[in-house]
């Protein structure tokens, strides 16, 4: 039973864990990006417009991503280029997101995706998995999964490497710590600002597919239902950490599902108050976020700042 | 002064959120030319007319009465049950000419009521409630009927005697039906046992899909449902288990796992009542039909329900529609074993659109309201 929830609980958490990635990869340049929750639902939209067209995940996949760098882009181009205030521009973005995806989305109401689409994320299984003692169950939790949950953790995996051990990823965290000297010393600080923004939104629409093309699998209005917002503020309970990401998605995956477990298991507990769940603890998360003032919990020190190289 | 920005936004985000939740969808049908007494009907659909499921069943019927009668339609999808937003809609509809307005959710009804009292000359006609008025009535089907037979399904078909109910709100319309449906199951097979989640939504294709996986996860091979999405059939599909649809035949879009759905065909009531407003001789008068008006049904069963079901199913089927057979039939007992029925009583129609209590069989509670 529990292992049954745990795996559950990846399911649910694969979504915000694309989020909280594509979320890390906007602040660790220096940009505050409200708009995660307009680039998942654009992404979740056209990836399964384009898997009801094309009945190929990949075209699917490379849509949702594209997409969600076209929102990425709008938002990059007004703060990167026109210095617009970056909360103002994020918010718009979501708003923006979440009519487009509105508005192309009456039209797949109530399709569903073909049963040889599906077929493509099928979790695996693995054999004599389960026969490995103490720790096959456990294993199970994480590789009996479907391929896109794979490629979640693939992500993360592979942004952690990115990030603390490669060069240009030394120089993107040196952007969003001190944009002024990440161009003193010679960054292509405009470039790297796209980029990293850009991919940003890639992961991001890369996490709306997965609710539309695997978690529901149909469209619905609204189908990220404040998945955006939660990974905001779980990029902050994760320090910027891509690894750490894991952990925090995949427990917010486990609130967001806990309710009918516990319903189902007769336990006399107010439905509305599970419901409710993921957004206290996210609430409660921020304020441990912000109490623990040591320097690896911190946020790039430029965020939300518009640099203006004359200003230096 | 950020601080100050901050403020603004926020109030802004908020206010730009309350706006996007009412988009306008309408369009007009043909136009029923020459007509004296022009008619134009309005409806108040609580979801999207191609979700596949509740409203799709009345915006065919809306369909029906354009095509049937020639009137034209107007019609406003996705309009939340949950606060007073269907008055504005309603308003609307009136403003542009409708004299006759369908509203297809329990939850309108208060506002509905208020709406009908305040224009006398429209007609109004609410889905599923209980208030009424000289020019407005309700109207409902007795999906327990089909309900049962569904049950009859899921009991053959099950293996290991626990069946999921996938249920929306605890209101006694749903009760009924999960009541209804353990009846039968336990017709056929009277160990089974159904459980049963509260998903406190009507329409919420992912959260109705986790209600059910809990459900199989905890060994249930057949989920039924009460929700207005294909969620539970696909969560049973993906499982390779089977499930009861609910509003319209899924079958195309569920192959893998639907074996039949009780059902609504509103068409020949809606083109009924229109035709009494174009005749003049519409009354307020409440209705509840059963399967031998044919408002509710069973969908066909496909090759996932078992052989022996068809017959079963025909012959109640024949007995509830001739009036030989009753569902709510005593003895029927509670959860706890007290009889709530006594043997050569039914429940009345009152009894039955409150009722507040599960049939022995049931494994789930019923929150307090």
């Amino acid at each position: 039973m529990l292992i049954l929830f745990l795996k559950s609980a990846v399911i649910a958490g694969t979504p915000l864990l694309f989020a909280i990635l594509g979320a890390m990869f906007n602040e660790r340049v220096g940009n505050l990006n409200l708009g995660i929750e307009g680039m998942m639902l654009l992404g979740a939209v056209a990836g399964f417009q384009a898997a009801i067209y094309s009945n190929n995940p990949f075209i699917a996949l490379l849509f949702a991503m594209i997409f969600g760098s076209l929102g990425a882009l709008i938002y990059a181009f007004l703060t990167v280029t026109l210095r617009t205030n970056q909360v103002v521009t994020g918010l718009t973005l979501t708003i923006f997101g979440t009519g487009l995806a509105r508005f192309h989305g009456q039209k797949l109401m109530g399709m569903v995706l073909p049963e040889d689409f599906s077929r493509h994320f099928k979790p695996l299984s693995i054999p004599f998995l389960h026969e490995i003692p103490v720790l096959g169950p456990f294993l199970s939790i994480f590789l009996e999964q479907d391929l896109f949950v794979y490629l979640g953790f693939v992500s993360a995996i592979l942004s952690g490497i990115y990030l603390f051990k490669t060069r240009p990823g030394l120089n993107l965290r040196a952007v969003g710590e001190s944009t002024a000297s990440a161009d003193a010393s010679g960054i292509n600080v405009t470039l790297y600002k796209y980029i990293h923004i850009l991919l940003g939104g890639a992961l991001c629409g890369l996490g709306g597919a997965y609710l539309s093309l695997v978690y529901v699998p149909s469209w619905q209005e609204n189908i990220t239902s404040g998945r955006g917002w939660i990974a905001v503020a779980l990029v902050i309970f994760t320090s910027w950490n891509p690894y750490k990401a894991i952990g925090g998605a995949i427990l917010f995956g486990g609130l967001d599902i806990l309710g009918f477990r516990i319903q189902s298991l007769n336990i006399p507990v107010n439905q509305y108050f599970l419901r409710m769940m993921p957004y206290l603890a996210t609430i409660i998360v921020i304020i441990i976020g912000s109490i623990r003032k040591s320097s690896r919990h911190t946020p790039p020190k430029d965020l939300g700042n518009p640099y203006f190289r004359e200003e230096r | 002064m950020r601080k100050k920005i901050f403020c603004v936004l926020i109030a802004v985000l908020c206010f730009t959120m309350l706006l996007t939740s009412c988009g306008e969808t309408s369009k007009p049908g043909t136009d029923g030319q020459g007509n004296e007494k022009k008619v134009k009907v309005g409806f108040v659909f609580i979801g999207s007319g191609n979700d596949a499921g509740y409203t799709y069943a009345h915006d065919q019927a809306r369909l029906y009465v354009e095509e049937k009668l020639g009137v034209e339609t107007l019609y406003q999808e996705n309009v939340s049950d949950s606060d007073n937003s269907c008055i504005a809609v309603i308003q609307s509809l009136i403003d542009q000419g409708c004299n006759v307005i369908f509203a297809n959710s329990f939850g309108y009804m208060e506002y509905v009521h208020e709406m009908a009292l305040a224009y006398p000359d429209v007609k109004f006609l609410h889905c599923s409630g209980y208030l009424d008025a000289e020019n407005m009535l309700n109207y409902f089907g007795r999906m327990y009927q089909p309900r049962y037979l569904s049950g009859i399904v899921a009991g053959m078909k099950t293996e290991t005697n626990k069946i999921g109910y996938v249920a929306a709100h605890p209101i006694a319309e749903v009760i009924r039906g999960i009541n209804a449906f353990t009846l039968g199951v336990r017709s056929v097979n009277p160990d089974a046992t159904v459980e049963v989640v509260w998903t406190n939504t009507w329409y919420d294709p992912a959260t109705e899909k986790n209600a059910a996986i809990a459900l199989l996860d905890k060994g249930c091979d057949v989920i039924a449902q009460h929700q207005d999405t294909t969620g539970p059939q696909l969560a049973a599909q993906e499982r390779g288990k089977w499930a009861i649809g609910y509003n319209c035949d899924t079958s195309d879009i569920v192959p893998g796992s639907f074996m039949t759905a009780p059902v609504w065909n509103w068409g020949p009531y809606y083109a009924e009542q229109v035709q009494k407003v174009i005749d003049g001789t519409w009354k307020s008068e409440n209705y509840w039909g059963g399967m031998e008006d044919g408002v509710v049904d069973l969908a066909p069963l496909t090759k996932n329900a078992p052989e022996s079901a068809q017959e079963k199913v025909d012959e109640m089927k024949a007995k509830i529609i001739s009036g030989e057979f009753d569902v709510f039939y005593g003895p029927i007992k509670d959860q706890s074993g007290n009889i709530k029925v006594p043997e050569g009583s039914s429940l009345t129609d009152k009894e039955m659109l409150s009722m507040d209590w599960f049939v022995e069989g049931v494994i789930g509670n019923i929150p307090q309201q």
